[in-house]
Order: structure tokens, then sequence, then C-alpha cells
């Protein structure tokens, strides 16, 4: 809206700004106190796909998605009151997983504030303990200003949700538009400076090391290190394991790669955390998933942690060389004085503990000769058929645990999960956005029939932007990682976790999604190739043997050398 | 160890914002620490703010609270003091009946002995002034208190470091060009 002095409305600010930030495609939900900002998107639809999601929290997941894939910053827009506390749940999610992450909310008129007016909700008390900054706006001329700042924060350092609130008479209000970006913050300091000190320190350790063991995490990703990871790795010989996010940093066949750490992580990995002689801790920030109980983790090892977020050092395991800095900075400079090395034996440890978590675990879940189903057949099913080249997402329970475990990945930001919040319903709205931060590329969700549940009204949203999302759904029709733990720890009292489900071919097929349902085993290998041939949306219920465990387990106060095979 | 508290003084360096106090406090209480005093005020730098606040804690915890806060986007600085790294102080208000003080002769002894001020004086009461440590203040309250105080108010605590803190320092290194 310009009048005769050229100026232009906060709400088309809003929209000129996110276009200085090579905004493209923002997921979201209108309602009244962001209409002017959904008026202006109307105009400048060319420039900037909006995209309706069903659900406020499906559009934050989406954001999510596309972000983890794109590496680029996941925007949200919804109205005020319900719409933004419907948001809270992916914030939470990209806080406490490093998405970076920009949310728009409207909110009533500035005279109205602190009034209970119609859809008032104190949107920034409510995000502030879940966003990486957050800012309300009341005045037009300073929406650029704050925007610019907003996407500098999501992105930079250690990255993270930002949540916008504006107010709606500063969305009508003139203003004279000019657009700088941040490139500063005098206030904020997104990577700390690095030691070369300790960088040597870290290079002495390293070179004394008999048996020494790397776990990395999703840094690596969001560092944009995997090529410098893997020169390190490969340099200095040493096994890696990966945490839950750092999944798909380093391809899944390196013959470095010794797998998961963590609670269903492999036999291998936890029980030599325990007898390792150095541990080197990259982009990873010791989650108590990870390291069972702390008192028995890692005793015997001197620590290494490369870490960007100073505030992750000594929080959880006490480090005798910290490395702060971006990893893209501080690997290079570690491998180029580290001496060359092989750890032959003890990496022939690693797959020695491998050979008997084969034998005890992995070949009853990939080749069983029972007759129920097992999750691990299908990962193996939907391996074969994508070679390891596709995007996998997951929702958060057994399934995902089992998708980890053992799909295979070649690319880097290939493993989608909601890891550090755990937030069932996270897979396929976030696998939407996947699909279209990285349309090229074959996107298969996989997901429990209860998470599926949480946001199945996204598939409205699949279909209405025809994403050619591959929706696998595992349904043991059962909340089965919380059956798992009732049947190990309270004598398989199963209180309110068996789910009577629908149809849910008829649901897809309601949607105008092609779906299948397979049950048997002869069948699935058909099932899952016809799926991934589909050009389009396409889903595919497996079920499952209802009391399909996964193994390995470290009991939650364990240590991780007490994992536990069955 | 690891468990063992004591008194913690607290100091934020921070760009005045509207919602920081809300994530500071929101440390804090997440941890179940209870914040014994808050003080926040401008600081010898223009436009910039200054929180005190004082803890009793274990210092494994205050180390790890303040990176927490220091990772805050408007938090310049964060550090922590014992009692002895810190020049502390703190001021009380005690508002008494201007009868007493005529009535009872010892008050004015009390008064002159505890060096405090009086702030002001009324034909209904009057208000004493005390600054120091804890232990004058509740010095002085216990020796009015039993003629009778019809108010009584104590300030958090302000604190200011032996050792520099380098906001300026800081401030002009901050930048990710
Ligand atoms: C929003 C939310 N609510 C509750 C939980 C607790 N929880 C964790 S796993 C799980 C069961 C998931 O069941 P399902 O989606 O069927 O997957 P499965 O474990 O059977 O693979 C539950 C309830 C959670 N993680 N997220």
């Amino acid at each position: 809206m310009k009048n005769i002095n050229n100026k232009i409305s906060g709400a088309e600010a809003v929209i000129r700004s996110l276009i200085e930030e090579n905004v493209d495609l923002i997921y979201g939900y209108p309602g009244g106190a962001i209409m002017p900002i959904y008026d202006e998107l109307y105009k400048f639809q060319e420039k900037i796909n909006h995209v309706l999601t069903r659900h406020e929290q499906g559009a934050t997941h989406a954001a999510q998605g596309f972000s983890r894939v794109s590496g680029k910053v996941g925007v949200v827009m919804a109205t005020s009151g319900p719409g933004a506390t419907n948001l809270v749940t992916g914030i939470a999610d990209a806080q406490i997983d490093s998405t970076p992450m920009v949310c728009i909310t409207g909110q009533v008129a500035s005279h109205l504030l602190g009034s209970d007016a119609f859809q008032e909700t104190d949107i920034i008390g409510i995000s502030t303990p879940v966003t990486k900054w957050n800012c309300q706006v009341t005045k037009a001329k300073d929406i650029p200003k704050i925007l610019a700042k907003a996407f500098y924060i999501a992105k930079s350092g250690r990255p993270g949700p930002v949540l916008i609130d504006i107010t709606k008479d500063a969305q009508f209000e003139l203003m004279d538009y000019k657009y700088e970006k941040c490139h500063s913050v005098r206030s904020y300091k997104p990577v700390p400076d690095y030691s070369i000190e300790q960088i040597k320190n870290a290079s002495k350790l390293i070179n004394e090391a008999k048996k020494p063991f790397i776990v990395f995490g999703q840094g690596v990703i969001l560092g944009d290190a995997e090529n410098e990871f893997k020169d390190l790795i490969e340099k200095t010989g040493i096994p890696s394991a990966w945490t839950i996010l750092g999944l798909s940093a380093l391809p899944t066949d390196h013959y470095l790669n010794v797998g998961m750490v963590g609670m269903h992580g492999n036999y291998g990995p936890n029980v030599l955390t325990n007898e390792c002689d150095l541990l080197i801790a990259i982009g990873m920030r010791f989650d108590d998933r990870v390291t069972g109980n702390l008192e028995s983790y890692a005793k015997q090892a001197k620590i290494i942690h490369m870490e960007i977020d100073p505030a992750e050092i000594d929080k959880n395991v006490e480090s005798d060389v910290a490395v702060l800095g971006n990893i893209k900075d501080t690997i290079p400079l570690l491998s180029s004085m580290v001496n060359k090395n092989s750890h032959k034996e003890w990496l022939e440890k690693f797959n020695n503990f491998y050979d008997i978590e084969f034998k005890k675990v992995i070949n009853d879940e990939i080749n069983p000769t029972k007759e129920g189903l097992t999750m691990a057949e299908v990962i193996k099913e939907i391996n074969n058929s994508t070679k390891g080249d596709a995007i996998i997402v997951t929702d958060v329970g057994q399934h995902q645990m089992v998708t980890c475990r053992y799909a295979k990945f070649n690319k880097s930001k290939s493993n989608v999960t909601s890891g550090g919040l755990g937030t069932m319903g996270f897979a396929l709205p976030a696998a939407l956005g996947a699909k279209m931060g990285a349309p090229e590329r074959e996107v298969v969700a996989v997901i429990g029939d209860g998470g599926y549940q949480m946001t199945i009204q996204e598939l409205g949203t699949i279909f209405q932007t025809g994403s050619a999302v591959k929706i696998v759904v595992l349904n043991n029709n059962f909340l089965g990682m919380v059956r798992q733990w009732q049947e190990m720890f309270f004598d398989k009292r199963y209180a309110s976790t068996e789910l009577v489900n629908p149809d849910f071919v008829t649901i897809a097929k309601g949607y105008y999604i092609e779906a299948e349902k397979v049950s048997e085993r002869k069948k699935l290998k058909n099932a899952v190739n016809k799926m991934i041939k589909s050009k389009k949306p396409y889903f595919l219920e497996v079920t499952i043997e209802k009391e399909n465990n996964v193994f390995p387990m470290i009991p939650t106060g364990a240590s991780v050398s007490e994992i536990r095979l069955e | 160890m690891k468990d063992l508290k004591t008194t913690f003084t607290v100091s934020i360096y921070t760009e005045n914002n509207l919602g920081l106090l809300n994530r500071i406090s929101a440390i804090f209480l997440k941890r179940h620490i209870n914040i014994d005093s808050l003080t926040t005020s401008q600081s010898e730098i223009k436009d910039i703010f200054r929180f005190v606040i004082v803890v009793n804690a274990s210092e494994f915890m205050i180390k790890r609270l303040v990176k927490q806060i220091e990772k805050q986007i408007e938090v310049i600085a964060s550090f922590y003091h014992t009692d002895d790294q810190t020049i502390f102080l703190e001021t009380a208000l005690y508002k008494v009946k201007s009868k007493s003080l005529f009535d009872e002769k010892h008050i004015q002894k009390i008064i002159k002995n505890s060096q405090a001020n009086i702030v002001t004086v009324s034909p209904n009461y009057f208000v004493i002034e005390k600054t120091g440590w804890r232990e004058d203040t509740e010095k002085l309250y216990n020796e009015l208190e039993p003629y009778g105080l019809l108010q009584f108010v104590r300030s958090g605590r302000i604190s200011v470091s032996k050792e520099p803190m380098n906001i300026s320092n800081i401030l002009g290194l901050n930048s990710d060009k």
C-alpha cells in the first residue's frame, strides 16, 4: 500500500524484509491479528509460497524439516492467541535440536495489550524459555531492523528459533522502508574464539592415545564440517560413533563408523565408551540419553570437547581439553597437528562387539523367522529400495530407534528426527518440509501408529501441495515404546498404551493419497518398491508384530556399559 | 564439594530489554535456585544495565548457571563472586512513631550508636536510614523493634567487584564480521 510519500505499511515491510532474507517459502495459518500480513502475502505470492498447514504445530515441524535438509532458516507465521500457543511445541523442539527458525506471530493492537483482549496471549512470556531470542514489535518502523536481527540470531552460532510478535497496529502503520542485513549484535558473540593452545593440547592427547574414540553430534552437520570431520578421522584412524542427531554426517558404511551411542545405540560404542582412553566429543552435548548414568560415564578416559556453545562445556561431562569455536575452523587445525595413525586392533574390538550384537539382536530383527513382521525388516526393504540415498524422517518411539539403527545413509542432512524433545507428531509435517527443502530427493517418513495420529491432518497439506512424500506407518497397535517400558519395568501392566486404530488406508485415500496396507512378509518388498517408484505422495501401512521390542537398551540410571542385549 | 552452598553475587551486564528479567529469572527458577535479592540499575556505561543477584548455591551450579545467563542474546557478560571478592552494601529504612523518639530517650542513643541517618521527621513519624551489611541493618532492626516499627524495608544487595570486569572491552570485541 504505497502513498504519496512512498511509505509502505508495516505488513508490507514484513514481506519485503523476508524477501531480502531470500525467504521464498513460509508455513503458516492465518487469523485476525495477522491478516494485514496475509494480505501482503497475497500480493507477493509470485515471490513467496505460503503453505497452509492444517495446524500451527504442523507449520513449525514443516519448517524444521525444511531447515534440517536445506540448512536454511525455516519461517513460520501464525495469528495471536491460539495460533501462537500452537507453535510452542515446535519452537521448543527447534530450540533443543538447534534448528534455525523464525516465527512471526500477529498480536492484538498495542493499545489493547494487557487488557485480555480477544485472542491476546502473552506469547513473548510463553515462548521465552524455548526461544533463542524473541521480541515484540509495536511500531512499524522497527520491523525491518528486528527481522534482520531475527534472521541473524536464528542462523548464526548455535542456531535456534526466534519469535517476533507484531501488533496489528504496527502492521497497518505506514513507515519509510529501508532494509539492512544484520551482521552483528554487540551483546552476542555467536562463535567463541578458539585457542590454538587448546587445539595443540587436544592433538597431544590424540597422538598419545592408544584407544581413542570419537562421539559426534549434529554440530558436524550444522557446522557444515562433514568433509573436515572425515579427513580428521581418516588421518587418525579413530573409531567414530554418532548421537541420534549426528546420524548421516558420516556415511553408514564408512569403515570408521561404528554406530550409535546412547539408550538404544549399538553395543560396541556404548560398552567401549567405558574402555577408551580418550573420548573426543565433537558437536554434541552429552545428553542423558547418550551418557546413561554420569557417575560411571567414561571415567577412565581423558575428554576432549569440541563445541561452539560455551554453556555446553562442562555442563554434564567435565572435559580435560575444551576446544571452543566453529569446528569448521578447529577440526582442520587439529588435523594438521595430529599424526597419521590407524588403530586396527582397537577398531577390531568394535567389530567384535558388532558381531555379538548381530548374532544376538540384529539378525533376528532384519532376517526374522517368526511370523510377525519386525520394524527392522521394513527398514531393510526401504534401504534396498532407496540404496541409502533417501532422506528418512522419523517420529518418536520404537520405530524411530529402529530406523536410526538400521537405515542406511550415504549423504549428510538426510536424517530428520525429533531428538532432544522427542515430539510425537513431528514426522508427518517434517517430512513435508523436508520434501519441499530437497525436492529432488526421495523423502520417506517412518511413523508409529500413535504419533501419526497426532498430526495426521497434515495429510491435507501434503495432498494440497502435491508433495511426493512417502509415508510408512509401522502399526503395532500400541504406543510401542511406552509399552516396552511397561513390559520391562512395570510387570506388563499396559496402562493406556493399546490403540484401537481406524482404517488408515481409507483415511489416506480420503485425502486422495494412494495407499496400501501390508501384513505379510512376502508382500513387503513389492509394496515398498511400489511406494518408492511412485512420483506422488504415497501411504504404506505395515502391520508389525505387536510386542516387537527395541534392543539393545540402557535402562534409565544404568551405566553405558550395562547395556542389555535382551 | 559439589553440593556445598555459599553466597554468591551474580553480576550481569545487559542491553536494556523488556523481556530480559523474565529470561534471567527463568534460568534460576528452572534449577530451583532461590533468588535472595535482585537489583537492577544503570551501569557505568550509557544504555547498559546491570543486574546484581544474590543467591545461595553451590559453585558447581553457579558456574553453569552463569554460562546459561551469558548465552542470552542481550546479556553482554555475566560474572559470579564470593563475598570477599566484592564490596557490597544494603540499605534499610525504618519508620517509627515520632512519639517514641521523644518518650523513649534510649532510641536516640540507638540511632547515634548505629550511625544511622534520620531522613525525615514529621509530627506523626520519622524515618531512619541505615546502609551497611546485613548484620548492621539487622542489628538496628532488633534494637528498634521493641519500640514498634510502623514499617521496615531493606533493599537488595548492591555490589562492585574488586577485580575489573572489562565490559567496554567485551563490547568492543563482539562483532562477527
Ligand atoms: C507428544 C508426546 N507425547 C507423549 C510422548 C511419550 N511417548 C514416547 S514414545 C511413545 C509411544 C509412541 O508410540 P507410536 O507412535 O505408536 O510409536 P512406536 O513406539 O509404537 O513405534 C510415547 C507415548 C511423546 N514422546 N511425545
